[in-house]
């Protein structure tokens, strides 16, 4: 292995990006070599930039213009096939219209990069931000990484080649930021030289391509016989995505100085009460820790980026001291017990002998603002469920009842 | 140096097969003869996506498979969207210096079901981005894996599982969609029409969908003894059959524009009754009830209209 060096502050470029741009700079970089998309907001800013670097040359990659995201996640996975470095986008109905061949690309272990503003699924139509898309994707085996910030995206996307074409791994990989929320807000962003990043990720080496001068057969049928060997074996290799992310992420700190864990924790440590948020509410749920630590309240934060695989002993360990776990969730699993997030915190925690109280609140559906106050009402109820003991399975907050 | 294509009887047998004995296709099925024709036009290294559909589960039971060139199967939809990210990863890498091969031909194969109806969408598409490739439909005229349930190109008349022939009911009562012509709509430079008994006619034009540069289309037609209720050992003469009575014409289409009728097509004195194509099949036996007569009437006044469309098309007098 190469030994990485800090990248001097005078080789990185410094620009104000919105989290669509800098997905598509980070993209450029990774010198994909086939990128086939479909427009849907708040997504189609990645895409529209990307065309514009292959329109100026900047890009040696083909752009498949696709009538569909079916036929997009099916051509990355043709492209992907045959040994192709492969990447797509997409949100809420594009997604679900993915729906299918997301288990494809996962069990036929396609290493596609896909990027996602995560946006609220129909009905109503709505463009803007919750989680229902990735969450509806949560048991098709891709990787999922949600990020909080701008900078985090375009780092994100960059290691989440690494990770998906690790040999140890052979999934894909979803890289989420909030629709509009994370997608239009322009933030500071550090990008790295080229060079940097080629040698960072340097080129995919496939495992088992279609190649004529060694004919394999992709995408058999099979049946009762070898079908469960296959979900076996896949199952498997996302439970060795933790190693190779930490040992991808500890190489991409030595590049940068930045690393974001598969979890961001935030004075945690004494805290009675923890906040469990993913993505952008992250920041804000910060913020209010603050403010609340000013007036004597112990408040920490967890700030969960890594979904699938889901880090269960991490995570038990980071928030299984606490009095409670207050989740804030921006996804419904309608008549389920309580909601996704909350479902994996429960599970993991059941196995401990003295366990925090969890409170899960689902809040912001269809890109309802989630501000302080709203953070501030659920601690009040938290702290109500905390004297008497028990809380609801969930509830709903910041909505007309 | 592309390999020649085998036309000749003496050199297909010494063309290298793609599709192995064993593959577990129904007795009589014409599929598997379909592929083997197309492997006979083949010129250099090929990459096969394919849509799902009888050929592709009969002939990849894991951890078997019959087919000695890269084939992959994804979904049932998306064989031609599959084919347009095979064929640019194979320029984008070889333009890098990532493959050693000068070019791969791609080819996409889907049933009728896959490619009429549920695979319509991502076809139309490939052939609009202009990918080099060849798409070849097989085509039995129903759903046949799942047990012979109507399609696009199910024809008048024919019963299936889901366009049962019965007290009220002829069997399916729409026309067949006229695939090929919607496809050349797309103005792409090659669209043909093969069937396995004229197989020299389909190997040739296998090989010239295969030469053009941009997307072709290949219409091939293939009996299913199976669904459609016929003797195993009829499928060539039905698909003869097919030609002369005027349901599968032989033609090629050049940039959407140049219509040319094939040899066995254009010279057909006239079309053949229909009557006689069904008698050969169990799916059409209802059709023998007199209470048909005005419904079969129209079918073939249909067939007739169609054949002379086609023909003024291909400028035949």
């Amino acid at each position: 292995m190469t030994t990485v060096e800090r990248v001097p502050k005078d080789k990185i470029t410094v620009e104000g990006l919105t989290g669509d741009a800098a997905i598509a700079h980070a993209l450029k970089q990774s010198d994909v070599d086939v990128l086939a998309a479909y427009p849907i907001t708040p997504q189609t800013i990645i895409v529209e930039d990307f065309q514009r670097f292959a329109a100026d040359g900047e890009v040696h990659t083909k752009v498949i213009p696709v009538e569909s995201e079916h036929s997009a996640m099916s051509a990355c996975v043709g492209a992907s096939a045959v040994g192709a470095r492969v990447a797509t986008a997409s949100a809420s109905a594009g997604l679900a219209l993915m729906w299918e061949i997301l288990y494809c690309a996962a069990s036929m272990r396609m290493p596609i990069v896909f990027t996602v503003a995560n946006r609220a699924l129909s009905a109503p139509i709505n463009i803007h931000n919750d989680h229902s898309d990735g969450m509806g994707m949560r048991d098709s085996g891709f990787i999922q990484l949600y990020c909080q910030s701008s900078q985090e995206a375009y780092d994100t996307t960059l290691m989440a080649f690494k990770l998906a074409e690790d040999h140890d791994v052979l999934l894909p990989v979803m890289v989420g930021i909030d629709g509009f929320i994370v997608s239009h807000n322009v933030e500071r962003v550090e990008m790295l030289p080229d060079e940097a990043v080629q040698k960072f990720l340097g080129v995919r080496v496939p495992v088992q391509p279609l190649d004529p001068k060694n004919p394999i057969t992709m995408g058999p049928l099979a049946l009762t016989d070898y079908y469960f060997e296959f979900k076996e074996q896949q199952d498997r290799a996302m439970w060795n995505v933790p190693k190779a992310y930490k040992r991808i992420e500890a190489e991409f700190k030595k590049l940068t100085g930045r690393s974001h864990g598969m979890f961001e924790e935030y004075k945690t440590k004494d805290a009675d009460i923890i906040i469990l948020a993913m993505s952008s509410m992250g920041g804000t749920a910060k913020a209010v820790a603050d403010v609340l630590r000013e007036k004597g309240e112990k408040i920490g934060v967890v700030r969960l980026k890594m979904f699938r695989p889901f880090p269960t002993k991490e995570i038990t360990k980071a928030v299984g001291g606490a009095k409670a776990v207050m989740i804030f969730e921006k996804a419904m699993s309608f008549g389920a017990v309580t909601s996704p997030l909350a479902l994996e915190v429960k599970s993991a925690l059941y196995d401990l002998e003295k366990k925090p109280l969890v409170v899960d609140f689902v809040v912001g559906l269809g890109g309802r603002d989630v501000p302080p106050e709203t953070f501030v009402e659920g601690i009040e109820k938290t702290k109500k469920y905390l004297e008497k003991g028990k809380a609801p399975m969930y509830e709903t907050l910041g909505v007309r009842k | 140096m592309a390999e020649p294509a085998a036309v000749r009887l003496k050199d297909m047998l010494q063309k290298d097969q793609i599709l192995s004995a064993g593959h577990r296709m129904c007795a009589g099925c014409a599929a598997p003869t379909v592929v083997k024709l197309m492997g006979m036009a083949l010129r250099g290294p090929t990459i096969v996506c394919e849509a799902t559909g009888c050929l592709e589960v009969a002939t990849t039971i894991y951890p078997f498979t019959a087919w000695k060139i890269p084939w992959i199967h994804v979904a049932f939809e998306n064989a031609a969207a599959v084919a347009s990210g095979v064929a640019e990863a194979m320029t984008v890498m070889r333009e890098k210096g990532r493959s050693e091969y000068e070019h791969v031909d791609v080819i996409a194969v889907g049933g009728d079901g896959g490619t009429f109806d549920i695979g319509f969408g991502a076809l139309s598409g490939a052939l609009e981005r202009g990918h080099d490739m060849v798409y070849m439909v097989y085509d039995n005229g129903a759903y046949q894996n799942t047990g012979i349930q109507r399609s696009g190109a199910t024809l008048p008349g024919q019963e299936t599982t889901t366009s049962w022939a019965g007290k009220v009911e002829p069997g399916k009562r729409q026309r067949k969609k006229p695939l090929a012509e919607i496809v050349a709509a797309h103005k792409i430079p090659y669209v043909a029409t093969v069937d396995p008994y004229h197989y020299r006619d389909f190997v040739q034009k296998f090989r010239r969908a295969l030469e053009v540069e941009g997307p072709a289309f290949i219409h091939a037609y293939s009996p299913c003894p199976r669904g459609w209720r016929s003797d195993t050992s009829k499928s060539i003469e039905l698909s003869k059959l097919a030609v002369e009575v005027g349901i599968h014409p032989l033609f090629e289409v050049i940039d959407g524009e140049e219509w040319i009728m094939s040899s066995p097509s254009k010279n057909l004195k006239e079309l053949k009754p229909l009557e006689e194509y069904w008698a050969f099949q169990g799916q059409f036996r209802h059709l023998k009830d007199p209470k048909w007569d005005d419904f079969k009437n129209q079918v073939q006044d249909q067939m007739n209209h169609d054949w002379e469309l086609l023909k003024k098309r291909c400028g035949i007098e």
